[in-house]
């Protein structure tokens, strides 16, 4: 497969579109580790869901969903506690992204709650379901807020807010 | 490498100044929310009044368009995308990935949120249903399918159209955001055919 710099877009060196890398691509090795802790977060809700869900209809054991859900947070927050710790990073672009997909992953969080709530699901589960929802909701507004704002032009230290 | 090279031959060279133009396109399809909202209502009515004809409507409908697109897009669209050239590409992925940003979610919670309460309603969920392993296993196709396509495919695909928004867009970071939305679709796809196989399975039971 190729990609867009294969190709030899015409013009003068200073008018063509960056192909190497730049103060976005440097910038990088300075980032924290949030996307492999949101997504291992994530797919440790993911995976307590699944061990939750398979047991419907028998007493279910909750002890390996609740240290799944607990380590998932563990990580979220970790991720979240580096994040926030970067001075150099595109953090207006990083809250507009965030906070509609904030927005759109509750609503579907919440239809998805909404299910089990209608259900009459026992509290014990239900809880552990919200807990896994709410993981959901805040970890995929995370990598996406995240991905788009490490390629963004980043305020200069000091020129922010 | 020999691939890269005839495709550096192939593919026209853009303007003879300056980037490829990149059309007005907007991230998030504003016309597209009424619609999004219309379906997610409808899926909570259907879910408030246990329907059976609704959560079957919502979950086949859902589902139906979860597998086709992921087939089509990763198995169909991926590969060509991959061969054209960088203004076409740009001009496809300005006017086609805006819009899988609302589709793809809305399909999903459709299929999802519709599948489980049809499944209870069947009884299909109980851990003494007879087939429950298989149900297991669409759970954990699914799961992984959630984590590739919220993980990766979603942010390289939200990616590149911010990227695509800079004056300056970079082709190379485009070109490797679009590698990983093509690569992962395509994974996306093929996983589907595994929910085909215990879906229909489990329907003609």
């Amino acid at each position: 497969m190729t990609t867009p710099t294969d190709t030899s877009v015409g013009g003068p060196a200073e008018q063509r579109p960056p192909t190497g890398p730049d103060a976005e691509d440097l910038r990088q090795a300075d980032l924290p580790p949030v996307m492999p802790l949101a997504i291992s977060s994530l797919g440790l809700a993911v995976i307590g869901g699944i061990v939750l869900a398979a047991q419907y209809g028998r007493v279910p054991s909750l002890v390996v969903p609740t240290a799944l859900a607990a380590v998932g947070g563990l990580l979220l927050v970790t991720a979240l506690v580096l994040l926030a710790r970067v001075r150099v990073f595109a953090w207006p672009a990083f809250g507009r992204v965030m906070g509609w997909g904030l927005v759109a992953y509750c609503v579907e969080a919440g239809i998805l709650a909404f299910v089990f709530v209608h259900d009459h699901t026992p509290t014990r589960e239900l809880l552990l379901f919200g807990a896994m929802l709410l993981l959901f909701a805040v970890d995929v507004p995370l990598m996406l807020g995240f991905s788009v704002a490490r390629w963004q032009p980043a305020p200069e230290p000091g020129r922010e807010g | 490498m020999a691939d890269i090279a005839v495709e550096r031959t192939t593919v026209p060279a853009g303007p003879a100044e300056g980037p490829p133009p990149v059309p007005e396109f907007s991230i998030v399809p504003v016309r597209g929310l009424p619609i999004v909202a219309a379906i997610l209502v409808g899926l909570v009515v259907a879910l408030g009044s246990n329907s059976l004809w609704a959560l079957t409507f919502f979950h086949v409908a859902g589902g139906a368009l979860w597998t086709s697109i992921d087939l089509f897009v990763g198995l169909v669209v991926g590969p060509i995308l991959g061969k054209l050239s960088v203004p076409a590409r740009i001009e496809f992925s300005t006017r086609f990935m805006p819009k899988m940003l609302l589709i793809m979610p809305t399909v999903v919670t459709m299929t999802l949120g519709a599948g489980f309460q049809l499944a209870r309603h069947l009884g299909n969920l109980d851990a003494s249903y007879p087939h429950h392993a298989w149900l297991v296993a669409s759970y954990v196709i699914v799961g992984v399918m959630t984590l590739i396509a919220l993980g990766l495919l979603e942010p390289a695909n939200l990616a590149v159209l911010f990227e695509l928004k800079k004056p300056r867009p970079n082709g190379e970071r485009i070109g490797r955001l679009m590698r990983v939305f093509i690569l992962t679709a395509g994974i996306t796809g093929v996983l589907q055919i595994a929910t085909i196989v215990i879906m229909t399975f489990l329907a003609s039971r």
